[in-house]
């Protein structure tokens, strides 16, 4: 009935604008989550240590080692380096890429010949091996125009990095925290708004009246959809301008499926409050659910397709994963509905079965 | 014959895994009384009732409230029932008025009622001043008189009473239960569970119960002649063998999880 869950909604309003300090801290977490994570988890490498073994020892040599070193990419050992030893430079982790530049190199400089360049590469990260790569694919580019001047290239590979030409990781991993703080933080707030009443002993008073858990569930998550919301707001905000995120597509496509996101969040959160006895165990429920399938799963660092087949599967049912591409997609490609719209139902679809998983186990009993 | 009556159970158990909490119960409550239950700390009294308001599944046995079975029609029962818990269960962090505003909301009392009870309510208990504290800072006699009254906002015709006067000084005790006559006066059941044993001579009817069993039951007046015992306390100790209940340090310990 309407006026009971206008009453629990009502009630919950009152409650999360008395505790004011908790409220402030549903404000600011976001924004330091986001600061940490953000600078922390960028991907960009500057100072790559690398080693270089000259067998050359000419200018040209010397040029090319130089255009190393000149963009802060990288950074040279400072010692000589010999063949023997580059296994235990990886292994010691003092450089992640050697040089090795052959004696003909500068006679073969010439035109209508190519000079070669070996680069080992410790690609033990997958992924720290391809950037180690692709920077140093840069660099040799650009000696090769700074040498050649006008002169054609005998070879123009000019790969173009579309959405993100800068290879700005902050870019691609900025949606994913916001992903994962929005996730984080709105689970919470609901794992919590049940135990807590078990704790305090109310929920007990209101299960003996006459009201539904399907009342008891929604005036639980109207409520904080707003919280929510208005965390999807600060956290998207706070992205913008710390970290220049670009907002290419509709911001209100990218609210309202954001709405639907925090509906999911908030559903989930319900639901471990119904099976969790206290707040305590609530929270850390919470957490072990949240942080680590979404960081390791959703795509937010490995790209799903790249993943086992099992693992698929499990990403496939995680909420955050089809977050993830409504959100990079808006943001980074500026697409719309019109791509969004089967990963945006499933989203929907998700958080509809979430809520009624949460009421149907929600005990109307003290058992 | 006697009308049906408004509190019924029949060989009533409640297990929790192997330890049995509420033993064989057998009772019977007419309308308009006061029947108390009386025992000490973990005698089994919450979880007695609590089956009778439909929070508890019996393990075995019947149970009657209002005429409803408590395994079937456990929401008929909510409808017509109020229940006071042991734990004091308004929220501390709402005001006096937002508190009757939530449990008169969940009990689909329409803005007007609810307006009107509050006023009410408000004059009776001498709170009208206080309605915009929070209920946190009120002592802890008005906390229970004010449970009392939102526990009685939807007229209920049963009410249930766990321990309503736990921890309060023997003035507000008697005040408190000054308001329960008055609500037997008007027609309406009171079942109160106490360990007090100057409470136990207010009720009309009492159980004695013991490690989850009933073991006496009558009418304080014909007890005490039955015995040959002047006092309630008397009779307990009698029958018990310790001192009064809630002088004692718990045996075992009371609960208040679900
Ligand atoms: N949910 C439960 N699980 C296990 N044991 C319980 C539970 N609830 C109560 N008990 C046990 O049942 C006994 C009776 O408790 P209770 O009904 O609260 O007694 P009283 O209200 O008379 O103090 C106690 O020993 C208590 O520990
Ligand atoms: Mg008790």
């Amino acid at each position: 009935m309407r006026r009971r869950l206008l009453a629990i909604v009502r009630k919950e309003f009152t409650h999360i604008f008395r505790d004011w300090r908790t409220l402030l801290i549903i404000i600011l977490m976001p924004i330091l989550m986001i600061v940490l994570y953000g600078y922390a988890i960028t991907l960009d490498m500057r100072n790559i240590a690398f080693g270089v073994i000259d067998d050359a020892r000419t200018p040209e040599s010397r040029a090319l080692v130089e255009a190393f070193t000149e963009n802060g990419f990288f950074k040279p050992l400072g010692r000589e380096v010999n063949r023997q030893e580059i296994e235990q430079l990886f292994m010691r982790r003092d450089a992640l890429m050697v040089i090795v530049i052959p004696r003909e190199f500068s006679r073969e400089l010439q035109p209508g010949k190519r000079a070669r360049v070996q680069l080992l590469i410790d690609a033990s990260d997958s992924n720290v091996g391809t950037f180690v790569s692709n920077y140093a694919e840069q660099v040799l580019q650009l000696y090769n125009r700074r040498l050649n001047g006008s002169i054609p290239l005998l070879y123009d590979i000019a790969p173009r990095i579309f959405y993100n030409p800068d290879m700005n990781s902050t870019y691609f991993f900025v949606p994913g925290l916001v992903a994962l703080i929005l996730m984080l933080i709105s689970a919470l707030l609901t794992s919590i708004a049940i135990t807590r009443e078990k704790e305090t002993g109310t929920l007990e008073q209101i299960l003996v009246s006459p009201v539904h858990s399907r009342e008891i569930i929604l005036g639980k998550v109207f409520p904080y959809i707003l919280l929510g919301l208005m965390n999807a707001a600060i956290i998207l905000i706070s992205a913008r301008l710390l970290f220049n995120v670009p907002m290419r597509g509709s911001l209100l496509l990218l609210g309202m499926l954001s709405l639907v996101y925090v509906f999911v969040a908030l559903s989930f959160g319900l639901m471990i409050s119904t099976v969790a006895k206290t707040q305590l165990v609530a929270m850390f429920m919470t957490l072990m659910a949240t942080i680590l399938p979404t960081i390791m799963l959703s795509g937010f660092i490995f790209p799903v397709s790249s993943m086992p087949e099992p693992l698929q599967y499990l990403a496939r049912i995680l909420p955050a994963t089809y977050f993830l591409i409504i959100i990079r997609g808006i943001m980074l490609k500026g697409v719309g509905l019109a791509e969004l719209w089967p990963d945006s139902l499933i989203l929907t679809g998700l958080g509809f079965f979430l809520v009624v998983i949460a009421i149907r186990r929600f005990r109307m009993r003290l058992e | 014959m006697q009308p049906e009556p408004v509190v019924y159970a029949e060989h009533l158990s409640k297990r929790f895994g192997s330890f049995t909490a509420v033993d064989d119960l057998s009772l019977s409550v007419q309308q308009g009384e006061i029947f108390g239950f009386l025992g000490a700390n973990g005698a089994g009294k919450t979880t007695a009732i609590r089956m009778f308001c439909g929070l508890l599944t019996p393990t075995s046995g019947i149970a009657r409230v209002a005429g409803f079975d408590v395994h079937t029609e456990a929401r008929k029962i909510k409808q017509t029932i109020g229940y006071m818990s042991q734990k004091f269960s308004l929220y501390e962090d709402l005001t006096v008025a937002q508190n009757i505003e939530f449990y008169g909301g969940i009990y689909g009392l329409s803005r007007a009622e609810i307006i009107d009870k509050t006023n009410r309510m408000l004059e009776e208990l001498k709170l009208e001043e206080r309605r915009h504290t929070l209920t946190r800072s009120l002592p802890l006699g008005w906390k229970q008189r004010l449970a009392l009254s939102v526990a009685m906002l939807h007229d209920p015709s049963i009410v249930f009473l766990d321990e309503p006067t736990g921890g309060v000084d023997p003035i507000s005790r008697r005040n408190f239960w000054r308001i329960i006559y008055d609500i037997a006066a008007n027609g309406k059941t009171v079942f109160v569970t106490t360990h007090y044993m100057d409470e136990a001579e207010y009720c009309g009817r009492l159980s004695i119960m013991y490690q989850g069993r009933i073991i006496e039951l009558g009418k304080p007046g014909e007890l005490k002649e039955k015995y040959g015992l002047k006092s309630m306390q008397e009779i307990f100790v009698h029958l018990v063998g310790e001192t009064e209940p809630a002088d004692k340090p718990n045996i075992i310990s009371s609960t208040e999880n679900g």
